[in-house]
């Protein structure tokens, strides 16, 4: 990896993240103005594993991130949307990035994901005057142990990662019943070894990050099938050292992330080439303007610019902050939260 | 944004953009705007259509239009117009979903509105032919067919035909492939008619799957699929027990009360209690749960309670391939010298079962005779205390002729265990195998460098050695290892990418060669000490050092080793190591080791005295691969965190020490060599002394 020092354009990278901000009017950051929460998650994340967080206005996103939040404790993608897991979490990571996770009524964000893991069961008869119910939830518990994203029932396995991920971060993971959250994860689970996002759901490598995550934050990877898992997340690596996400598709830089991620927690990571994939990562930075894309000489956006950078991390791409593979965030920005409980 | 070229900018783009922007913007201030209100007449569900139609991926649009039906619905009653509100709504979700045919949002509002009940899912399959023909890996719409026909109760048979179809009309979509393994296990769970011989269909699924293997072998639709038939048809369905320790019919020494330093004493035939206890481990082909006392029937004179089960795992998994129990002994007065028989019997009741709900059914036992021998601290041979041990060449002898009873290498007769499979089930599985090696071995003929062809071939003679082991009478002579092991080195070269996965399988193939017989394991037993020196000779210690493993296997065969050298190979993990409940000896030097958290296995190893992890890799790395593997804070698997505030100093912090607290604290080491790591320090130092309060020697030199 040393051989790639200093290819990495870090300025570069965080003017473009900085830039983001700037270029409201395209129709491309109009479209995506309801994500706006992952957006800041994935921008404030890559200025972190850069070490240039300090470049932008902490009190100013702390107050925009809490006006997005709904009074039943969950956030939405942007103010005045309307609350989702998916925005949750990442509402929940940009708080510990800036160490104030402090400012949450942590009581009541949790009993919030906790109604998701209940109301499931009733998705077909939900009605929406659950909305101004009173939570009073604690003990129930879906019988089949998923997640849905919000009231209205959908249900993946991606929210049982961002659910448990985020009662990990608050110290409230004891408030569900993980035996049975695990429950339903391995019953996605497919005879290649991987995860779909229901059962019976075609094996993605970002459905089988979420539900490795979940199950690595829980203690419970020996349900895995390691070595199985490990060659099909292996032969994600094409000739180019891209990586794609399912057998037969193009190679694209997000899956630094999904495929890596699952890898290194099932500890399989040596059986890509890393110095490959680290060169495929670097060939795709926007080299005049900064960011990342997903393939070569494609648009650079912050997502892949996101998981561009947190792959390299991952790869331990020389001054880069390492990063914590489950829980998406700095590895010191972890053990804050871990060890350093008063 | 996925595949969008990147260009410089052009105004007149620009100026585009910023119009179709500012629309959108107007559009989606309009939908929140009445949103906010729960305002749903004809108008505002105009605007709300038009945002959707636009950018799809709008969830609170969605959200809106879910509102707006059920207040709607509300003031309706009649069939007419409820058929248009929902009709409306399943217009809209084609419209988006032709815009943007990944919209979480959009098929989720679809199974929403049908799930209300009040429309056919009659064109759900014509909706689905339109997405499934734009895009056949399009997983929403598989996601979305399984829920239509399971809606619809369609029968399994006809979903596996259209997978068939699918399939037949293009061999590359690992889609289909996929959806063809969920429905085909279900049936063949459930035995469905037609599909209640395993045989039968698996023959059926070969043909099928060699076409696509053959026709494009660098396609890697068919290799999953062909690796789970594989599987399928070689694992057998119940699990078996392959090795034990102690073994059958063999005649233990158990001594016990000695000094505590004299462990090393122990030789393969003779252990060396310090607890008036002696382990009894069960190895089985595959992980199983529910080995207990009434499972397992062990008949001890000195058996009175029943005995205590434990898998011997590194998680909090209750299955293990391997378990482990301890007989007790009386206090010694009035057994010492005299013979005592043990018989183990299992398969007798239901209960132990695999990962797969399949029960151990072979009624099988096993039995030895161990000898009770007090051996008194002063008569003790070299009592006057323990050396260090020492793993240079020049402390081993090699033994040419190991006797008998020193190579206590497994015999499948000597376990008494009833063969595995049906005679007809056996046929088939040969019959099965021989032919596809028959049929890669042509594919390799026509394409020499073809890597599925190569892998695949040496998985099958893998799985025919491993069946003609186990199913044949007399000890079988694995054939096929040479050229597996040659597939292996090919491999490396010809997919440098991958070459570290050739690699570990390699080391597998490789290790299995040097241990699992008699003969060649016997080049790499030592002596320790030579026949002069003092307390340690007779134990034997396994030497597998500079052999280049980079991963290590075959526990089944090693339950027996109490002394291990590992050292100068390539190894990172040593997974599976806790089945060795009787090492009290590992030299795991110059390897590859990276983090305390990938020692995890030797917790469980209660009777490690000696360990050598000098010149690995600890400290250097910043992210650690094993760190969610093993007990930790991170994976809520440690009850608290009290204990590591204990070895905190105020310019150490937790965040650094706690894999080593984690590591060291259960351990009872007397030798510890961690020269060579870059985390060694004085403050290391400090903290290591004060985990191990018994350590005699530290880097090579004393303690005191």
């Amino acid at each position: 990896m040393d051989l790639l020092s200093g290819e990495l354009e870090v300025e570069k990278h965080v003017k473009y993240i900085l830039s983001i901000e700037k270029k409201k009017d395209s129709f491309e950051s109009v479209a995506m103005e309801h994500l706006r929460m992952n957006g800041a998650y994935w921008g404030l994340t890559t200025l972190d594993l850069l070490g240039k967080i300090e470049t932008v206005d902490q009190d100013e996103v702390i107050s925009w991130v809490m006006q997005c939040q709904h009074e039943s404790g969950g956030f939405a993608g942007n103010v005045g949307h309307d609350p989702h897991i998916l925005y949750t979490l990442s509402a929940v990571q940009v708080l510990a990035l800036f160490d104030k996770l402090d400012v949450l009524d942590v009581d009541k964000l949790s009993d919030c994901i906790l109604w998701l893991n209940f109301m499931e069961k009733n998705a077909a008869t939900f009605s929406p005057c659950l909305l101004d119910r009173k939570l009073d939830i604690c003990g129930l518990q879906n019988e089949d142990g998923s997640f849905s994203g919000d009231i209205w029932g959908e249900v993946d396995t991606r929210f049982s990662y961002i659910a448990i991920c985020c009662l990990s971060l608050l110290h409230r993971l004891d408030k569900i019943n993980t035996e049975k959250a695990v429950e339903y994860i391995v019953s996605c689970q497919n005879l290649d070894g991987g995860f779909g996002c229901t059962p019976g759901g075609e094996s993605h490598a970002g459905q089988i990050f979420c539900c490795v995550s979940a199950l690595a934050i829980t203690g419970s990877l020996y349900h895995i099938d390691k070595d199985l898992l490990g060659w099909w997340l292996c032969e994600r690596q094409l000739k180019s050292g891209g990586l794609n996400g399912r057998p037969e598709k193009l190679p694209d830089v997000c899956y630094s992330w999904w495929v890596l991620t699952s890898l290194i927690l099932i500890d399989r990571v040596h059986w890509i080439d890393k110095v490959k994939l680290a060169r495929f990562i670097l060939d795709c930075q926007d080299k005049e303007n900064g960011g990342i894309s997903d393939r070569p000489d494609d648009a650079v956006d912050v997502f892949h610019t996101y998981f561009g950078v947190a792959g390299l991390s991952l790869l331990e791409y020389p001054g880069l902050k390492a990063i914590d593979p489950a829980h998406a965030l700095p590895v010191d920005v972890i053990n804050k939260i871990f060890f350093d409980r008063k | 944004m996925h595949g969008q070229p990147r260009k410089p900018l052009n105004p007149d783009d620009d100026a585009a953009s910023i119009a179709k922007a500012a629309k959108l913007r107007n559009l989606q201030s309009q939908l929140l705007h009445n949103h906010h209100n729960k305002i749903y007449t004809k108008e505002a569900l105009e605007i709300s259509w038009k945002l959707l139609e636009l950018n799809p991926e709008i969830y609170t649009g969605w959200n809106y239009r879910k509102l707006a039906v059920e207040h709607n619905l509300q003031a309706k009653t009649d069939p007419e117009s409820i058929k248009s509100i929902v009709d409306e709504e399943l217009k809209l979700v084609e419209t988006a979903l032709s815009r943007n045919y990944k919209s979480y949002g959009a098929w989720h509002h679809r199974k929403w509105i049908l799930n209300k009940g009040f429309s056919s899912f009659d064109h759900e399959f014509r909706l689905l032919n339109k997405f499934q023909k734009a895009d056949s890996r399009n997983f929403h719409a598989w996601n979305y067919r399984r829920f239509v026909t399971a809606m619809k109760n369609i029968p399994e048979k006809e979903e596996l035909q259209y997978t068939t179809d699918m399939i037949n009309s293009n061999f590359s979509n690992y889609s289909a492939w996929h959806n063809r393994s969920v429905i085909l296990s279900n049936l063949l769970k459930r035995k469905a008619e037609g599909f209640t011989s395993k045989e039968n269909v698996l023959a059926e699924e070969y043909d099928l799957v060699h076409q696509a293997v053959f026709v494009d072998p660098d396609d890697q639709s068919g290799w999953f699929y062909h690796l789970w038939l594989l599987e399928q048809t070689v694992t057998p369905d119940a699990p078996m027990l392959v090795s034990s320790w102690p073994i059958h019919d063999s005649d233990m020494i158990v001594s016990f009360k000695s000094n505590l330093d004299e462990t090393l004493l122990s030789t393969s035939t003779r252990y060396c209690s310090e607890s008036g206890t002696f382990p009894l481990i069960l190895y089985f082909n595959q992980p199983v749960e529910g080995v207990s006392s009434s499972t397992v029937t062990v008949n001890f004179m000195f058996c009175k309670e029943d005995l205590l089960w434990r898998p011997l795992s590194t998680t909090n998994s209750k299955k293990s391939h391997a378990w482990v129990t301890h007989l007790k002994f009386p206090d010694k007065e009035d057994n010492s010298s005299k013979v005592y028989p043990v018989e183990v019997r299992l398969g007798h009741s239901q209960g132990i079962i695999s990962s797969s709900g399949s029960h151990y059914n072979f009624p099988s036992r096993f039995a030895f005779k161990v000898t009770l021998q007090c051996v008194e601290l002063e008569a003790a041979e070299g009592g006057s205390g323990m050396k260090m041990l020492d793993w240079g060449d020049g402390s081993f002898q090699i033994c040419e002729d190991l006797p008998l009873d020193l190579s206590p290498i497994l015999s499948l007769d000597q376990l008494k265990i009833s063969r595995n499979h049906e005679p007809t089930a056996l046929h088939f599985l040969i019959e099965t195998i021989t032919t596809e090696i028959a049929l890669f071995r042509e594919l390799l003929l026509e394409i020499k460098c073809c890597k599925i062809g190569k892998l695949t071939l040496a998985r099958l003679l893998i799985a025919h050695d491993a069946i003609m082991t186990y199913n044949t009478p007399v000890e079988y002579k694995k054939v096929n290892t040479e050229e597996v092991l040659e597939l292996f080195t090919d491999l490396m070269k010809l997919d440098p990418t991958h070459s570290s996965y050739y690699k570990d399988e390699h080391s597998l193939v490789l290790m299995e060669k040097v241990i699992s017989n008699r003969k060649s394991m016997s080049k790499h037993c030592f002596f320790y000490g030579g026949s002069s020196s003092s307390n340690l000779c007779n134990s034997v210690c396994l030497r597998l050092n500079k052999l280049s493993l980079s991963k290590i296997g075959s526990f089944e065969h090693l339950l027996w080793v109490q002394m291990l050298d590992l050292s100068h190979n390539e190894l990172h993990s040593i997974e599976g190591l806790e089945a060795m409940q009787l090492l009290s000896s590992l030299n795991l030097g110059y390897n590859r080791f990276s983090s305390f958290t990938a020692l995890e296995p030797l917790r469980s190893l209660q009777t490690l005295k000696v360990l050598d992890i000098s010149y690995n890799e600890i400290g250097v790395h910043s992210i650690d691969t094993t760190r969610y593997l093993c007990s930790s804070p991170l994976s809520h698997t440690v009850e608290d965190n009290c204990d590591f505030d204990e070895y905190a100093r105020d310019d150490v912090k937790i965040a650094d020490t706690w894999e080593a607290v984690m590591f060291f604290k259960g351990l009872q080491l007397r030798q510890l060599n961690m020269t060579g790591n870059a985390i060694s320090d004085d403050n290391f130092r400090i903290l290591l002394l004060k985990l191990l309060p018994k350590l005699k020697w530290l880097d090579g030199k004393g303690v005191h």
